[in-house]
């Protein structure tokens, strides 16, 4: 698809013709100079990105704090536990210590990469993280290309044929299915297709990532298997957006005169709006794909809760309860580092897309 | 289809091949994600039995995350139900009864002085890899916890009275106290293997996670664990007290309890919601299924009303808001006596609990006590009212009590905002107190730890869950567990410090004789209920569910009628029979594994040949314009 795009960038007509893409051969005047000014904005943008994060940094210091709860009571709540030993892990964990303090020990070692201990697991905050991390991006990572390229796809196709039918009810079944809560879905679809409902068999398993014992492409399988139905629900909670997006910035094109000048060199349809509208309509929904990106890291916690699935998702969730500040740190700041990061990288990519940005 | 008309910008053809496609699309992305019905990977879980010869698993739904494996840091139920499967403690609670009966120590005595504890240790035990289990790995245990502060993290409390632990020949233990101590028969320490443990340098940070089969002699061995997803153990074929049935066991995670429900119907695992409870729509579900018992057995917890006798700290530093009419005994006493506890059981837990007496429940036989008729405040509405006219607290023109002060009662109530319980009960209170005449506002937090330990509350909801040894649960009401320094958090759960009662505490904590010790606790619950701070509502039941396609029988603790995930022991799951096989071993599908395969195989080619069919075609139309 994208490929396709810049490709087709060239024909738009609103734009000036030279998309950067072309942009290679250089020398003459006007192009070094643009050149310059697009190294401006991507140093600006990430200076900005780098504000941004630091801002991060210390905000998840303080915004964590500010939650209700003694961490060491909540650990040891129900448990045979003394005054001594209450004492003792507020020590280990520098509780004891002033605010300040704890706010620069956290500086000092944030800045070198080190979010400390989390209290609950007794492990790294950076282990704990990089343990979830592949079963969320595996999970999320999948549902945001399906739907991505389906809302895409479909919000083409909804706006071509605007007011149809199609449309209508195509838009309507998005918008049913992206008002349904997830773990309400999840829960159906669990009922549904994997205990089995009358003639219905159960054919997928009732949660988690893996059976366990299995390798190879046995487990690759496995893991497939047990993916199946909470990428569905993801997908389905979650085309909507990007179909009504392509579908409104499409409908904005359809009137424009390039079509008609396509139409009229006797392009089948189906190309005009390939290889002529949608290309030109797909800016705003780069933007949301970006915003979709980032956001994928973060996981969904009630996606991965309703499945059981070890994702970051839990984890945070987990790590809120307690509350055990490092690790809810270290997560907060990993989810705002991956907006910040694929806004950024959303920012720098523009002007190669849409060469009347960033002059 | 009839390609040719597309050429044309006439929208009808248009129009119907798009929809076709749209159809289509929608299908495909349907069917792709339904491809995975093509893999085999789903065989309901006595079926993966078969294929790995006949060996029997016992998956038990978890929701709760495994917090470490090393039983010095360990503090969550799973984490520790884990360990007394894993690793032997030095006693064990009888399943008939909760009576401490021999485990790794198979006698044990005291001198006559009560300091000096002597264990024999028995000499029929093995670890896992072939080592002898001797005495010195208990006192080796003992003593890296007195030692290391970070080893002392989970059990720290069981060693803080030990002066001295030895292990003067393989098979004696010897503990010399400080103090004497009557839970001695009740250390619920898992013993580690020493040779394997000694090579940790940093206790606080070594999770046990890493080197599987992980070392240990309990009735099952730790084999794999995969972090929020399954732990496994297999079966500790020579324990000495006898070989599990099962051969393996493995908690699989379900987050959700409605999953875990689905899971048990489908049979993906044997036993589900052992923590928290079932909801009483799950169990009515699960009651009417095929293959599934309901397991209703008395609760270890006690959901009760703390009344905030002014928080202090152990000098008498007084601080927090707690409201000053408490304290007086009478208020206490009418509201406990306007509070219906029947109707709390019958509609709040829908008859899934036990009306509320003393302290300890129930399950706990020779500790439970019950109050004598004078001194029980049953619900007597009237008689509550009476007690207040009597004691000065008469209703103003709006028909509310007036305080010393002068002021309408009105009482605030913390309440956990995560448990509906609360809020229900709180409801009716609000109902019985207000036609006392007194105002209460019902306080539902998230986490009410904070005004808890600041004393900022006037009535608090409350609950523990109760070992078998009564220590721990009577000490947080003694002036030692008092808070050092205001609002510090502290082992006092709701400030109480009343010199009678820790009188008692430290009696019962010196008297070794069982029966002797049991009538104090009784007594201590007995004053507890007098001086009116604590008032138990009810004792909740545990309410779990398990499969009997796969589970034949499993013991219950107490054995007459209890539950079975959580126990102190690990009676259920060392106990369990599995079914035979072929009951109800047929895939719930009704589809058996290798017509799923076919059909899902050839939904997969269909599709594919759909696609590339399509793909070609278009790319022919292209490449003619």
């Amino acid at each position: 698809m994208s490929t396709d795009s810049t490709a087709a960038l060239v024909k738009s007509p609103g734009a000036a013709s030279d998309g950067p893409a072309e942009a290679g051969p250089s020398g003459r005047g006007p192009r070094s100079r643009s050149a310059a000014a697009y190294l401006r904005y991507v140093a600006g943008k990430l200076a900005g990105a780098a504000v941004s994060l630091f801002a991060v940094l210390v905000t998840s210091f303080f915004l964590f704090r500010m939650i209700p709860g003694d961490p060491v009571k909540h650990m040891t709540q129900g448990r045979p536990v003394s005054t001594e030993q209450l004492a003792a892990m507020r020590r280990e964990f520098g509780l004891d210590l002033p605010l300040w303090q704890q706010f620069t020990d956290y500086c000092a070692k944030a800045l070198t990469g080190d979010f400390g201990m989390s209290y609950q697991f007794r492990a790294p905050v950076i282990d704990k993280i990089t343990e979830a991390l592949p079963a969320t991006l595996l999970l999320t990572g999948t549902a945001f290309v399906i739907y991505t390229v389906l809302g895409i796809w479909l919000g083409a196709r909804s706006a071509w044929r605007g007011g149809k039918f199609g449309d209508r009810f195509g838009t309507a079944f998005a918008l049913t299915l992206y008002s349904v809560p997830s773990f309400w879905l999840g829960l159906l679809l669990i009922v549904t297709l994997s205990v089995g409902v009358g003639p219905i068999p159960g054919v997928f398993p009732t949660g988690g990532m893996e059976s366990g014992g299995q390798s190879g492409f046995a487990h690759v399988l496995d893991v497939a298997h047990h993916m199946v139905l909470p990428v569905l629900t993801l997908v389905a909670v979650e085309y909507a957006r990007t179909l009504l997006v392509m579908r409104s910035s499409l409908l904005d094109e359809m009137g424009s005169d390039y079509l008609t000048t396509a139409r009229a060199k006797g392009l089948r349809d189906d190309a005009v709006r390939r290889r002529h509208a949608v290309p030109n309509a797909l800016l705003p929904t780069v933007t949301l794909l970006f915003v979709n990106l980032g956001n994928t890291v973060a996981g969904a916690i009630l996606v991965e809760t309703v499945f059981s699935w070890p994702g970051l998702g839990g984890l945070f969730y987990q790590a809120l309860s307690v509350p055990d500040l490092p690790l809810v740190q270290g997560l907060f700041f990993l989810f705002a580092a991956a907006v910040i990061l694929m806004n950024t990288l959303a920012d720098v990519i523009y002007p190669l897309l849409d060469p009347r940005v960033g002059r | 289809m009839d390609r040719p008309e597309q050429h044309g910008s006439s929208t009808n053809p248009r129009t119907r091949r798009g929809r076709l496609r749209l159809l289509a699309a929608s299908g495909v992305a349907a069917m792709s994600l339904t491809a995975g019905l093509a893999t085999p990977l789903n065989p309901a879980p006595h079926e993966a039995e078969a294929a790995d010869g006949g060996k029997k698993t016992l998956t038990v739904a978890v929701a709760q995350s495994v917090d470490s494996l090393s039983p010095f840091l360990a503090q969550t139920l799973v984490s520790t139900s884990i360990h007394r499967l894993m690793y032997d403690f030095l006693t064990n609670y009888d399943a008939k009864d909760n009576s401490t009966v021999p485990a790794m120590a198979t006698e044990w005595e005291s001198s006559d002085d009560k300091l000096t504890w002597t264990y024999t240790i028995r000499s029929d035990a093995k670890w896992s890899d072939g080592e002898k289990v001797t005495a010195e790995d208990a006192a080796w245990t003992f003593n890296t916890m007195m030692e290391d502060e970070a080893a002392a993290t989970a059990n720290g409390s069981f060693t803080s009275n030990f002066k001295k632990v030895t292990a003067p020949g393989p098979d004696k233990l010897v503990v010399e106290l400080k103090k004497p101590q009557a839970t001695m028969t009740a250390l619920d320490v898992p013993i580690v293997p020493k040779h394997v443990w000694e090579k940790v340098d940093d206790f606080s940070k070594f999770n046990n996670d890493q080197d599987f089969p992980v070392v240990g002699n309990g009735p099952f061995v730790l084999t794999e664990y995969k972090r929020d997803s399954y732990v496994k153990l297999t079966a500790n074929k020579d324990y000495w007290r006898g070989a599990p049935k099962f051969d393996e066991l493995v908690f699989r995670y379900y987050k959700d309890q409605d999953a875990a429900v689905a899971a048990l119907r489908k049979g993906e695992v044997s036993f589900a919601a052992g923590s928290p409870s079932l909801t009483p729509a799950q169990a009515n579900s699960l009651a009417k299924a095929d293959n599934i018992k309901v397991n209703e057995g008395p609760g270890r917890r006690f959901f009760a009303l703390a009344v905030n006798p002014g928080a202090r700290t152990k000098d008498g530093e007084e601080f927090g808001d707690g409201h000053p009419a408490l304290q007086d005994a009478k208020v206490r006493e009418a509201l406990f006596t306007a509070v219906d506890r029947e109707t709390i059981v019958d509609r709040v837990f829908q008859g899934n609990a036990v009306e509320g007496e003393g302290y300890i429940p129930p399950r706990f036989g020779d500790y439970f006590w019950k109050p004598s008729a004078e001194q029980k405040r049953a619900y007597d509405p009237a008689k509550a009212a009476e007690l207040l006219d009597d004691a000065g607290y008469e209703k103003n023109a709006e028909g509310k009590r007036v305080g010393k002060d002068g002021k309408p009662l009105d009482f605030r109530i913390l309440c956990h905002a995560t448990d509906p319980n609360d809020k229900a009960v709180g409801k009716y209170l609000q109902e019985w107190w207000g036609e006392l005449g007194i105002g209460l506002k019902v306080d539902c937090l998230d986490n009410v730890s904070d005004p808890w330990a600041a004393g900022e509350y006037d009535l608090a909801f409350d609950g523990w869950s109760v070992n078998p040894d009564p220590d721990f649960v009577l000490g947080i009401h003694t002036c030692a567990a008092l808070p050092n320094k205001p609002k510090e958090s502290s082992a006092t759960d709701n400030f109480i410090c009343d010199k009678e009662f820790d009188k008692l505490y430290g009696q019962q904590l010196a008297e070794y004789d069982p029966a002797k010790r049991a009538d104090l606790v009784k007594q201590m619950q007995s004053r507890l209920y007098d001086t009116g701070y604590m008032n138990v509502l009810a004792y909740p039941n545990a309410v779990e569910a398990y499969r009997t396609d796969q589970i034949k029988s499993i013991t219950t603790m107490p054995q007459a009628a209890g539950n079975i995930y959580g126990q102190d022991g690990y009676w259920s799951w060392w106990s369990a029979v599995p079914a035979d096989d072929d009951a109800g071993s047929e895939g719930s599908g009704g589809l058996s594994t290798g017509a799923m395969v076919g059909i899902g195989v050839a939904a997969v080619l269909a599709i594919g040949a759909g696609v590339l069919f399509g793909l070609r075609r278009r790319a022919t139309a292209e490449d003619r314009e």
